[in-house]
């Protein structure tokens, strides 16, 4: 079973399909929504992990006129920099940085990253980055 | 038997003090005893690593041919201020810069001096008789300078309030981001290591008393600005909330950028961390109480920052262990709680002072005056010109 990280690109015209319907439905794909921003008659964006059978998955994608692109970008964090205050583990959702508490140094669980990017922000020593 | 200053240092000298650190000391405490720890100890050790923003340094640069009077001075086009004799000069923390805005600070400067990175030193003057030089653009280094002091008129908070944002919309503040709708709460505080919480009366901590800063050796030189004895107290003594500040001094060419850093908080500003460690003799059993003190035995508030007034409302007391475990519950619903000051660099702090001690190279100095019983602190008022008050 593959397993990755995608953003679905929607044409306004396919916006009110429920295509992420026909993919568990049709497909069988697990599916689990990272980020979305959906607008009426907009271009709608899509941040999802999908697992199982993807080829025809993304095919399926494409046929409809979704664009569908792999996500290569990441959280990176800089071990020397990081004074392991937690500052951005308070604005951190998803709990992919946490705080040990044995320890009390700041853990980075990258499979819980939803990639919204406030650890950047928050982090005031400016140890965390993103890639692409 | 109590036990004096004196008695501890030579032990110290001999290297036959026990030392333990403010947590190390919980634990004989529970198993032990207060008056086993009273006997058994002589200096518990503390820690703290946490934004201080009324941080900075004096330096002197030493003088060109022909000489200048700096009266504008500019560090990697920082500005520092020079108002001060010919070629003195302090560089504030939150001071940014000219051309990089609130990405570069006067702390890193700081910072990057410690590093021992080159600085740009630009500075002009209106030239005198005695002083004809009327600008000099330079790089300097920390080593080149001839004295360069951190002096810090407000560091090491007894404890802090932590903050949370009622509205609804993200705001920014210097306790970090706190997101809409009570969804996440900030603190600041080393709780059970911090240095005044372990001796909240200031029994033994004074001016005069020797430290651990930023890596090196300091010293508290004053009360720290906004010193507070006012605040309300639980029965061991601790305020809940901002209490008594130190203003501290120390050689910043002996400090390291392991404990003195510079950071930015988004849409705030300019800020340092400040590593700040210091011993606590035990004296008596009173002292031995004191440090004994756990996260569950201290206290804060948790403050509305969303509200645009110096009185914000409180949504609830809460203690450092529930505030350490990474959540509490705020209005029956659970909130992501957390620190902006680093706990492990606290405890690392409150080591090597331990380590420093038990190894004689660093004694106690008995503080040559107490800080303030009492001192209000008080607001400023807006007074209209000519008005009756």
């Amino acid at each position: 079973m593959a397993k990755g990280r995608f953003v679905l690109i929607f044409p306004p015209s396919l916006v009110e399909e429920p295509v992420t319907y026909h993919l568990v439905k049709d497909y069988g794909i697990l599916i689990n929504i990272l980020r979305a921003r959906i607008t009426p008659k907009e271009e709608g964006r899509l941040v999802i992990e999908m697992s199982g059978n993807l080829e025809p998955a993304i095919k399926y994608l494409e046929t409809q006129g979704v664009k569908v692109e792999p996500i290569a970008r990441e959280i990176l964090l800089d071990e020397e920099l990081c004074i392991h205050c937690g500052a951005c583990a308070g604005v951190c959702f998803p709990k992919a940085l946490t705080i040990d508490t044995e320890t009390w140094e700041l853990k980075f669980n990258r499979e819980k990253c939803t990639l919204c990017e406030f650890c950047l922000k928050a982090c005031p020593v400016g140890a965390i980055s993103s890639k692409f | 038997m109590p036990k004096t200053f004196t008695e501890i240092n030579e032990k110290i000298s001999k290297r036959k003090a026990v030392v333990l650190t403010a947590e190390e000391v919980i634990q004989m405490a529970e198993e032990e005893g207060i008056s086993k720890v009273a006997e058994k100890v002589d200096v518990v050790t503390t820690g703290t690593f946490g934004p201080m923003c009324s941080s900075g340094a004096f330096l002197n640069f030493g003088h060109t041919d022909p000489p200048i009077k700096m009266s504008e001075v500019w560090l990697n086009d920082v500005p520092a201020y020079g108002a001060l004799a010919a070629v003195d000069a302090y560089i504030g923390a939150t001071a940014i810069s000219k051309t990089r805005g609130t990405n570069y600070g006067g702390a890193h400067v700081i910072e990057d001096m410690v590093r021992g990175k080159k600085i740009k030193l630009v500075a002009i003057s209106n030239g005198t008789d005695c002083y004809p030089r009327k600008y000099v653009e330079t790089y300097i280094t920390l080593d080149n300078l001839n004295q360069a002091y951190l002096y810090n008129p407000r560091n090491a908070y007894q404890n802090y309030s932590a903050a949370t944002n009622s509205s609804s919309k993200t705001i920014f503040t210097y306790m970090g981001i706190l997101l809409p709708n009570f969804s996440n709460v900030t603190y600041c505080s080393a709780g059970q290591l911090s240095p005044l919480i372990n001796d909240p009366c200031l029994r033994t901590i004074g001016i005069g008393t020797k430290l651990f800063l930023g890596g090196g050796i300091g010293y508290i030189a004053w009360e720290g600005t906004q010193y507070n004895t006012k605040r309300e107290r639980t029965e061991r003594g601790v305020p809940i909330g901002p209490g008594a500040t130190l203003a501290l001094i120390g050689d910043l060419k002996k400090m390291s950028s392991d404990y003195l850093r510079a950071c930015v908080m988004y849409r705030y500003g300019v800020s340092l961390f400040v590593g700040i460690g210091i011993p606590i003799p035990i004296l008596d059993e009173e002292m031995a109480y004191f440090v004994s003190i756990k996260d569950s035995e201290i206290y804060t508030d948790i403050l509305d920052y969303s509200v645009e007034s110096l009185s914000r409302p409180s949504y609830g007391r809460v203690n450092y262990q529930q505030l350490r475990s990474g959540s509490i519950e705020l209005h029956g619903k659970k909130v992501q709680t957390a620190s902006l000051s680093s706990y492990k660099k606290a405890r690392e702090i409150a080591q090597i002072l331990k380590s420093w001690i038990m190894t004689g190279h660093f004694t106690l100095v008995e503080p040559v005056e107490r800080l303030p019983i009492e001192r209000e602190f008080k607001q400023l008022q807006i007074i209209q010109e000519g008005s009756e008050n």
